[in-house]
């Protein structure tokens, strides 16, 4: 299906874009959603953090990101408990309160709590809901087969709502979409490695994030009309500190937040959204596609707390992400309740300390609308290590 | 032996015959520590028991030690050295009080724990692998995740023959077959299939008694608490799987437990409620948070712990001996697979409970510390309540952290639902 539903960005100025890119990131009625429905299209709805959206695009589906909102969580609140990170619920909320209508809903193991999502979700709606298990072996030799397997159950689900076979052309064709679409985001990530002064962490987040909310041609076509337009910005380097953001993996922090930091630090690298960035190199499009799909999560892929794999130790990427980055010193937040985020802060700041590198541990939440208090101690925190 | 020393002798047996093989659990891990024997970290999902045991390995159970900590009621100072260690008051009391445990050298009040040298654990609850790479960092052991995939939509399950069920089996048996070397080398014994057939064998009599005692329990009165003794059972079907002496135990407490159905003997002196409980209990006031139901004539006949807590065991499932491997990959998978779906999905068990065992209420008991457990339960009593006329009640604690325990608020719920229960006999 063919439907623009992101246009008020074209021939607009940089600043206008990216803009247009925050309202549409902080309009909990998703409305580019909407317009895709309205156009006669299925939306498959998935929980954070990674999702092999090519096998819903190429059954014509929007593949939408469920990264919860700001909002309040009037409905979803009473069918949780009370110790539960806001993600959980608000993403349930968006969909009790119709602010999105779904055709499918699939979570992942990828936290205790997030693996009830799916039985609770399947509650609620009509629509099939669903967990797909990813692999939390990955050193197994078998766990590309086993993945393999999982997409191609996961396909039949797909086809079943497209209402059509899903052809490795089709998976072709779309796994071409999103390697061009995180080929960009690459570069995006990479203006902000060698000159953040050109692009602050709030406005990339934008442009970054709403990837997940309308189709991905769509999103491509946004990142290569700014993408030249960042690169020939007239901004200046100023004296900030260089820092990588880590704990924005799952619950994303709010706008606002990331601004603040933004404000006093050039954030250089991070783990938002890191779902869409999951994939480091691009899948190939010969050969077998889902088997591409499944090589490229487990072989060619990035990190964060929610996958397990011996190659990758949590702390030794981050250490490796702030040398890749040039980071003098870390932020580690973790999303209020979130067990996987938590528990490795414990591995981060001991590995930091061991490494005689400074960092600024927080928590926040997706709802908190106060900033002073974290800016405060940012700057204190910055003073210290510029004036040590 | 006359019938008086007969019931004497039975009576009971079952409790006192756990705590005693607990005694002699703790004090043969401590010994082992000593003796510098191989020890391996499992969990009660997924233990693998079975194949650990052919090489000789000490199986420990962390969550088993932190919840005996909670009971002992010095959990407190555990989690409190966790978390000076670092350790948010927001995540797993279990993993917290082990951190500290391991910080103090595997001091427990029960004895002294051995350090691992291996954890094998599956993904049946995700902090598993999260508490196993903390193991990884502090020893630089090796750790081997036994993935076993769950079931992917609520009440789709598929059995062998499906492709799909064949698809998940292959991969747990090629993960099995990938853990029998690491295994070979911790221990630096040889793989010896007929020793696994042998506690596979253990296994099976276990299961099938596990399950029977789980049957007998629908009887009038109850026979006994799932809550308490349940918990006894629990602790011996997890440590002593795939031995001698934790089959005998469970062929022996069938007996007992057939012998108080048929004299109709209950756990209770007088019951008037019979409930199932839904979570995990509340260790830190253990004893009184059974009073607080027991006061009031509610007895646990059944729980959704006695499912999950070990490991699926319940169902009954049954090695066959002639394909080892494969069958214990089947076991695995279909065992794990539903202690998982008795944590996300257990509507449609609760369901097929409550004329079976003659059901008067539900009490669903939500914990800070246990997301796993947690997080869909009060969506689950929505549900419940839309397809059921039956008195529920839900309460929030915690299995290891006193501070999030508030026995008075408990209680005023509690007894506000056994009030709602009483009038609703009287109007029967």
């Amino acid at each position: 299906m063919k439907a623009n539903v992101f246009d008020g960005w074209h021939d607009k100025p940089l600043n206008e874009v990216l803009f247009q890119c925050r309202e549409l990131l902080e309009d909990a009625d998703f409305p580019t959603v909407k317009r895709w429905r309205e156009a006669g299209g299925k939306v498959l709805g998935h929980f954070q953090v990674y999702f092999p959206e090519e096998i819903a695009h190429a059954g014509g589906l929007l593949p939408l990101k469920m990264r919860g909102a700001q909002i309040e969580a009037r409905q979803a609140e009473a069918r949780f408990g009370s110790y539960l990170c806001s993600i959980m619920k608000t993403s349930l909320e968006l969909a009790l309160s119709q602010r999105v209508t779904l055709d499918m809903f699939v979570s992942h193991p990828i936290c205790d709590a997030a693996r009830n999502l799916a039985t609770v979700w399947g509650r609620n709606f009509t629509y099939p809901c669903q967990i797909l298990y990813l692999p939390q072996n990955a050193n197994s030799a078998h766990a590309r087969q086993y993945l393999y397997d999982e997409y191609d159950r996961l396909k039949r689900s797909i086809e079943a709502i497209a209402g059509r076979r899903i052809t490795d052309d089709d998976l072709r064709a779309s796994i071409a979409v999103f390697n061009e679409n995180r080929r960009l985001l690459r570069r995006l990530y990479a203006i902000r490695r060698e000159t953040p002064w050109l692009l602050p962490a709030d406005e990339a987040y934008a442009a970054m994030a709403v990837g997940g909310m309308i189709p991905r041609e769509e999103h491509n076509e946004m990142l290569k009309a700014i993408i030249p337009q960042i690169e020939t910005r007239a901004a200046k380097p100023q004296d900030r500190i260089r820092v990588v953001f880590e704990g924005g993996f799952c619950e994303q922090p709010p706008l606002d937040l990331i601004r603040t930091i933004a404000q006093s630090t050039y954030v250089v690298d991070d783990d938002l959204l890191i779902g869409l960035r999951w994939i480091l190199e691009d899948v190939p499009v010969d050969g077998a596609p889902l088997l591409g799909l499944a090589t490229a999560y487990l072989e060619k892929s990035s990190y964060s707390p929610v996958q397990h794999d011996l190659r990758k130790p949590k702390e030794a990427m981050l250490l490796q992400r702030m040398r890749a980055s040039g980071a003098g010193a870390a932020i580690i937040t973790a999303a209020k309740m979130c067990e996987p985020g938590l528990e490795e802060q414990v591995a981060y700041t001991h590995s930091l300390d061991e490494e005689g590198i400074p960092y600024f541990v927080s928590e926040f939440e997706e709802s908190m609308t106060s900033f002073d208090h974290v800016e405060i101690q940012l700057e204190t925190f910055i003073e210290n290590l510029l004036f040590d | 032996m006359s019938e008086v020393q007969r019931t004497d002798a039975l009576i009971g047996r079952g409790a006192k015959e756990g705590a005693r093989l607990f005694r002699d659990w703790f004090q043969d891990l401590s010994q082992a520590g000593e003796r510098g024997e191989p020890a391996a970290y499992v969990f009660v999902m997924g233990s693998m028991s079975e194949l650990l045991r052919t090489f000789d390995i000490h199986t420990v159970f962390p969550e088993v030690n932190a919840l005996q900590t909670a009971v002992r009621r010095v959990a407190q100072e555990y989690l409190s050295q966790a978390e000076d260690y670092g350790y948010s008051p927001d995540i797993c009391g279990y993993v917290k009080a082990d951190v500290a445990m391991q910080l103090r050298g595997g001091e427990h009040p029960m004895g002294c724990i051995p350090k691992p040298s291996l954890a094998v654990y599956t993904n049946g609850c995700n902090t598993y692998i999260k508490w196993a790479e903390i193991w990884e960092r502090m020893y630089h052991i090796p750790i081997f995740t036994l993935d076993v995939p769950g079931t992917r939509i609520a009440g789709g399950q598929t059995w062998p023959g499906n492709a799909d069920f064949e698809n998940d089996r292959r991969y747990v048996e090629r993960q099995i077959r990938e853990l029998i070397p690491l295994c070979e080398q911790v221990s630096g014994k040889k793989f010896d299939i007929d020793k696994l057939r042998e506690t596979m064998g253990h296994a099976n009599v276990m299961s099938r008694n596990f399950r029977r005692a789980l049957e007998l329990n629908r009887s009038v009165p109850s026979v006994f608490n799932s809550l308490t003794d349940g918990t006894i059972y629990l602790g011996v079907s997890n440590c002593f799987r795939g031995t001698p002496e934790g089959s005998a135990y469970f062929e022996d407490l069938v007996d007992e437990l057939e012998y108080k159905v048929a004299h109709g003997i209950g756990t209770l002196h007088e019951e008037k409620y019979r409930l199932i409980l839904v979570g995990v209990p509340c260790y830190p006031i253990f004893r009184r948070f059974n009073e607080l139901f027991t006061e009031w004539g509610g007895s646990f006949a059944i729980s959704t712990y006695l499912w999950f807590a070990g490991g699926g065991a319940s169902l009954g499932f049954e090695y066959d001996l002639g394909r080892p491997l494969e069958s214990l990959a089947e076991g695995v998978l279909i065992n794990v697979r539903h202690a998982m779906d008795a944590m996300f999905s257990q509507g449609e068990m609760l369901t097929d409970m409550i004329e079976p065992y003659h059901v008067d209420g539900v009490v669903y008991h939500a914990i800070k510390s246990c997301r796993t457990t947690s997080t869909g339960l009060a969506d689950s009593r929505r549900d419940f309540m839309l397809k059921w006329d039956l008195p529920n009640l839900y309460i929030e604690s915690d299995m290891m952290d006193k501070r999030v325990v508030s026995e008075a608020q408990l209680k005023n719920r509690i007894d506000a639902f056994f009030e709602g229960l009483a009038t609703r006999k009287q109007m029967a």
